[in-house]
């Protein structure tokens, strides 16, 4: 991919989930985690993994089923999706019409050392959520491509995915809760009255 | 359905809607055929064919999150794919329920199926879940319940694990 890397993820992802109070977020762990909380502030409509790499889409996709009246957000790194990758597949055959994807890429594994990773050199990973069945789909690698993808992360008719470009800038530093009961209940009190 | 006793599979799946689970992630095993075509009929109840079985394990949690009951239907097999998922469930203390079809034990004919039937339970175990295990007709029902509630109840990932004593040995 020759698309440019030039956006920071510490502005680029607040400019695109917009008001995070209007969504239900699930993240990955690592950079997209930070993302998420820095975005939130912890609130109690996000849950963010610390672990279980991979996870951040299905759980995110399990929760757009059980809560069709809700726009449910999933917030995770290029690396993350990788590594569960059928799991669009999975998304695109049931397309759920509340659940957004957005993808922050920054081409390497920022927690480890900042390996270079396999969307850095040849995968396009919105090729690859077209060719998972997901409709409305988006690259953003410049402020310009925004908009329309904010639009649809808010308001598709089918599962959104977002697919941001960003420079290797580190994400937000923001020391989270890490207990994982602690947000669970958090998360089902405010949404279900009860943990 | 005809009027005959229904098999066992209905009776577990009937149990299973009894009890509000309505939502059925699997990868296919022939053990559970009958489950997953029930789920695909039910109107109440949806299905969701996976990759693979460790996107089973978030689905599940993110469904919890969201207030309501699904389990995960796959073979012996697939536990080897869901070890790193199963953290979420130890360390969320999520309610987890799966039913696992056997292979690579009584019976077996593929040699393949041996080693990770032979590792389900370690499997399990080493994540901090619970293996029910069941043999026979009679104990799929009190098994099921006991599980049930042990996940949902007691906030515990439990793998219920049908032997091919149960399930019948395929051919090769």
């Amino acid at each position: 991919m020759t698309a440019p890397r030039i956006l920071d993820r510490k502005t680029a992802v607040p400019a695109l989930v917009g008001s995070p109070s209007d969504f239900l977020i699930v993240s990955g762990l690592a950079g997209a985690a930070k993302d998420t909380a820095e975005l939130t502030q912890e609130a109690s409509n996000a849950y963010m993994l610390g672990g279980a790499m991979g996870g951040g889409v299905p759980m995110a996709f399990g929760l757009a089923l059980a809560q069709p009246d809700r726009r449910v957000l999933a917030i995770v790194g290029d690396a993350d999706l990788l590594m569960f990758l059928g799991a669009l597949a999975t998304v695109g055959v049931v397309q759920p019409a509340n659940l957004a994807i957005l993808v922050v890429d920054n081409g390497h594994c920022g927690e480890t050392g900042y390996q270079e990773w396999h969307t850095n050199t040849v995968v396009d990973l919105e090729l690859v959520a077209k060719g998972s069945g997901i409709a409305t789909t988006h690259t953003v690698s410049t402020e310009a491509d925004i908009e329309a993808a904010a639009r649809s992360l808010r308001e598709s008719n089918g599962t959104a995915f977002v697919w941001l470009r960003t420079s290797t800038a580190e994400p937000p530093k923001y020391h989270r809760n890490f207990d994982a009961v602690d947000r669970k209940n958090i998360f089902r009190k405010a949404l279900l009255g009860k943990a | 359905m005809s009027d005959a006793t229904p098999s066992w599979q209905d009776r577990l799946y009937d149990q299973l809607r009894a009890n509000g689970v309505d939502l059925f992630v699997y990868v296919p095993d022939a053990g559970h055929k009958t489950t997953i075509n029930r789920a695909k009929a039910d109107p109440g109840a949806t299905a969701v064919a996976l990759t693979n079985e460790a996107e089973g394990v978030p689905i599940l949690a993110g469904y919890h999150l969201g207030g309501r009951k699904g389990v995960l239907l796959m073979q012996s097999s697939g536990v080897g794919n869901c070890v790193n998922q199963f953290s979420l469930i130890e360390i969320g203390r999520f309610p987890f329920l799966t039913f696992i079809a056997m292979r690579g034990e009584y019976g077996e004919q593929n040699q393949w199926q041996f080693p990770m039937g032979r590792g389900v339970e370690p499997c399990l175990a080493a994540m901090g879940l619970h293996a029910l295990k069941v043999a026979t007709e009679a104990d799929l029902a009190p098994a099921t319940q006991a599980a049930h509630d042990m996940a949902f109840r007691g906030k515990q990932g439990v793998g219920v694990m049908l032997s091919q004593r149960l399930i019948g040995t395929k051919a090769f």
